[in-house]
């Protein structure tokens, strides 16, 4: 339930004063994971080594937290928040709850909006809104090709100067081979990624699930394999002979994975990112013919889900994104042909991605590099540590806690979550944005007041 | 009780044991189609509300007489478009048709799964007309009919299955029942419609060459070529696919004697049938229709009386 925890908008989220016994501290960055005390008092953040002395402030509550994780904020490198244009399904506002309600500090925001970021003024209505009324960071994502068509490049300086941290034509390929060359050369200038959507879209066509025993049983257009695979090939080409860097947004199938981890062997700039729901769903959802499951690209099979799990562990994956796409019920409750793709992640993302460690695929620490440190690295943005002494951001989570999916429950308007009904075990306590509570479950709601 | 769901969507999750329970049925209730005054009252009293979103007349027809004939009253929407009403979700739908209080819901749609999520969202019972390139289980029911008629069992035949096996319903929902019921299933067509995968079916096998998938055949059952198709380029022309699949009667040289042709109606004459097969002596096709009111009365009596014995604990005798 929502009743009862706290969300305040990041300029307007109280210091934070806590003493916290016996946390555990994971931190990626120091190859921390350790229990011990961390004091944060009045914002500012301090990691308590053993018999440490310390002048413990006297008003500072101190609190046993035996059991609970203290992580850095989680970095979340691909969402669509749909401001401007369509606020019905979601807004800055909206969105960047969810976001800290999910642990997550720092967003990259998809171009994909009405109308599309591809104009510094977009990108500045972007950072305005956040400043205003959002209670994490977010960082815009530019457009490759205006009004992301595909044929002919943005004012990449100017939206650099901006604001802008990456482009990405994101929901549209950029099919032009010519013109993905130029853009991943242009790019080298500012040292911004940019983000591939891959996806031949002859291929993939009008399809609307994985192509595949399953599509052809139910009756449903199928997205090939190959439709992602032959763009994922290109844009190594691409890198490899622009020398530039590229990031394989959202890997569904296990030949991307083969091919990324190829391109790294050979040290190509190329890094990868993937989504909860492509290591733990699989086609076989789409038998109920609930658009809910519609997703682009499409889930796809167990075979698939091994070979991500593999990439994960050995390093070809470097990211955990959500690909957080809210939508309506005017898009998803109505026939599977005509529903929007896409599903929301930032509410249950973490709970999902920590069965990696009980599965023993990822530790936890490498866990949280992948959610937090490697995607700011990946943007070049300053998440993703635990700053010592100064005003971290971080998040407290209970990796135990069990709870139902209750899409009515989550921040974020929309109502395209995957995970309805399930019992996920994880849960994010309270998230702290520079020394500053933004989030507070019901039972901790007293640190925000 | 042999059928126990609520609603008819599929072939593929039936057993055995309730299509042989419906075909049963339908075999005892065709009698009452060659009486004088052809209409029962069993299920008098009861709604049945046709849902069509996709223009068919022979279908409709065919559910409709077969509700009359059980006494059912009996509505019908039809909208021309493909979508239903713009800007309404199955939600809405549901609640405005759940309204006229029904007892069945008979509904086709051009999209794959929409009979499936109505049924998901209503108490009443929802059969399947057929929907979009998914399945068509009353066709497949007839058909099954049709054959048992002829040959006396549906076990251990040979049928083979020629044309657009991709975006066939009728095609999938037969494939799924003749499998179930012991027989073996060939798909013949031009590899760009007939999916491989389906190679994974216990019982189905995939031939390129329809002569070949004739020679042993006890059943050849013919499917509608779409225009529509030649544009997507799952063949060059409709000229080379009558060519290489098309059924004639020198494709038949070499067939048995017995060999049944069956075709879902309408016919392409002279594209995938020639008319001196399809009005030839092997031709059930006007069986296949008839069939099919029986097996749609047999339908509309199980789900609409399961309706009424939840009420009355127990219907009227028939
Ligand atoms: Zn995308």
């Amino acid at each position: 339930m929502k009743t009862g925890n706290i969300v305040s908008k990041l300029y307007d989220s109280k210091k934070i004063s806590i003493y916290m016994k016996n946390i555990r501290v994971i931190d990626p960055v120091r190859s921390l994971d350790r229990v011990m005390d961390v004091q944060v008092s009045d914002g500012v953040f301090k990691l308590i080594n053993d018999n440490q002395e310390i002048g413990v402030t006297s008003c500072i509550k101190e609190l046993d937290c035996s059991g609970l994780w203290l992580i850095p904020g989680l970095v979340d490198m691909h969402v669509h928040l749909r401001e401007p244009g369509e606020e019905y399904k979601e807004t800055i506002e909206t969105g960047s709850q969810a976001a800290v309600a999910g642990g997550v500090v720092a967003v990259a925001a998809m171009p994909n909006t009405t109308p599309p970021n591809d104009t510094e003024t977009v990108t500045r209505f972007i950072l305005d809104r956040a400043k205003a009324c959002a209670s994490c960071y977010v960082f815009p994502v530019a457009a490759i090709t205006k009004g992301l068509n595909g044929q002919q490049l943005t004012d990449m300086g100017n939206l650099v100067e901006a604001g802008a941290i990456a482009f990405s034509d994101d929901g549209n390929p950029v099919m032009d081979s010519t013109l993905m060359r130029r853009a991943l050369e242009y790019s080298k200038i500012f040292g911004v990624p940019i983000i591939s959507h891959c996806e031949d879209k002859m291929l993939s066509a009008d399809g609307v699930m994985n192509e595949g025993k399953v599509s052809y049983e139910l009756g449903l257009r199928g997205i090939p394999r190959i439709a992602e695979q032959i763009m994922v090939s290109r844009d190594i080409a691409l890198a490899k002979y622009t020398g530039a860097r590229v990031h394989i947004a959202h890997v569904s199938t296990k030949e991307s994975v083969d091919l990324i981890r190829k391109a790294k062997t050979e040290g190509l700039n190329v890094t990868a990112e993937t989504t909860p729901h492509y290591f733990s769903l699989t086609e076989e959802k789409v038998y109920s013919y609930d658009a809910r499951y519609k997703v682009n690209p499409p889930l796809r099979t167990q075979q698939d889900i091994n070979v991500i799990l593999e990439g994960l562990h050995d390093g070809t994956i470097d990211a955990i994104a959500t690909d957080h796409a809210p939508h309506s019920f005017l898009e998803k409750d109505i026939e599977f042909d005509f529903a929007a793709f896409g599903m929301i992640g930032l509410e249950t993302s973490l709970a999902v991605s920590l069965e990696l460690t009980r599965k023993g695929i990822l530790s936890p620490a490498e866990l949280i590099a992948k959610m937090s440190t490697n995607p700011a690295k990946i943007l070049n943005i300053p998440f993703g540590f635990l700053e010592n002494n100064g005003y971290a951001s971080f998040a407290v989570i209970d990796p135990e806690e069990e709870w139902v999916v209750n899409n009515d429950d989550f921040y974020s308007k929309g109502v395209n979550c995957p995970f309805e009904g399930q019992v996920l075990k994880g849960r994010v306590k309270f998230t702290v944005i520079n020394g500053r509570v933004v989030f507070a479950r019901e039972e901790y709601s007293w640190l925000a007041k | 009780m042999a059928y126990n769901r609520k609603d008819l969507l599929n072939i593929r999750d039936l057993t055995p044991e309730e299509i042989e329970h419906i075909l049963e049925l339908a075999v005892s209730l065709r009698e009452i189609n060659e009486r004088p005054i052809k209409k029962v009252p069993t299920l008098r009293g009861k709604t049945i509300i046709h849902l069509f979103y996709e223009p068919s007349t022979r279908t409709k027809m065919s559910f409709d007489i077969a509700a009359k004939r059980l006494g059912a009253d009996t509505y019908s929407i039809s909208t021309s478009t493909s979508s239903m009403v713009k800007g309404e979700t199955f939600l809405d739908t549901v609640k405005n048709l759940e309204a006229m209080k029904p007892d069945v819901f008979v509904i086709r749609h051009s999209v794959s799964g929409v009979p499936q999520r109505i049924a998901a969202l209503t108490s009443a019972s929802v059969v399947n007309a057929g929907d979009g390139t998914h399945e068509h289980p009353t066709q497949a029911l007839l058909d099954m009919l049709t054959i048992k008629d002829f040959k006396g069992t549906l076990k251990g035949l040979n049928i083979t299955i020629v044309g657009d096996i991709l975006h066939s319903r009728v095609a999938k929902s037969n494939m799924w029942g003749l499998t179930k019921m012991e027989s073996e299933v060939t798909l013949c067509g031009p590899p760009t419609l007939v999916p491989r995968e389906f190679a994974t079916v216990p019982g189905v096998s995939i031939s390129y060459d329809l002569q070949k998938a004739i020679q042993n055949a006890d059943v050849l059952m013919v499917l509608r070529i779409q225009r529509e198709r030649q544009k997507q380029s799952f063949f060059p022309s409709l000229r080379e696919y009558a060519r290489l699949y098309g059924v004639t009667p020198e494709k038949l040289k070499n067939a048995k004697d017995s060999l049944l042709i069956m075709h879902p109606g309408p016919i392409n004459r002279g594209v995938e049938l020639d008319p001196a097969v399809a009005d030839g002596p092997r031709s059930v096709i006007l069986d296949q229709v008839s069939n099919g009111v029986a097996v749609r009365m047999a339908v509309l009596y199980i789900l609409a009386q399961r309706s009424y014995s939840q009420e009355n604990n127990g219907g009227e005798p028939l």
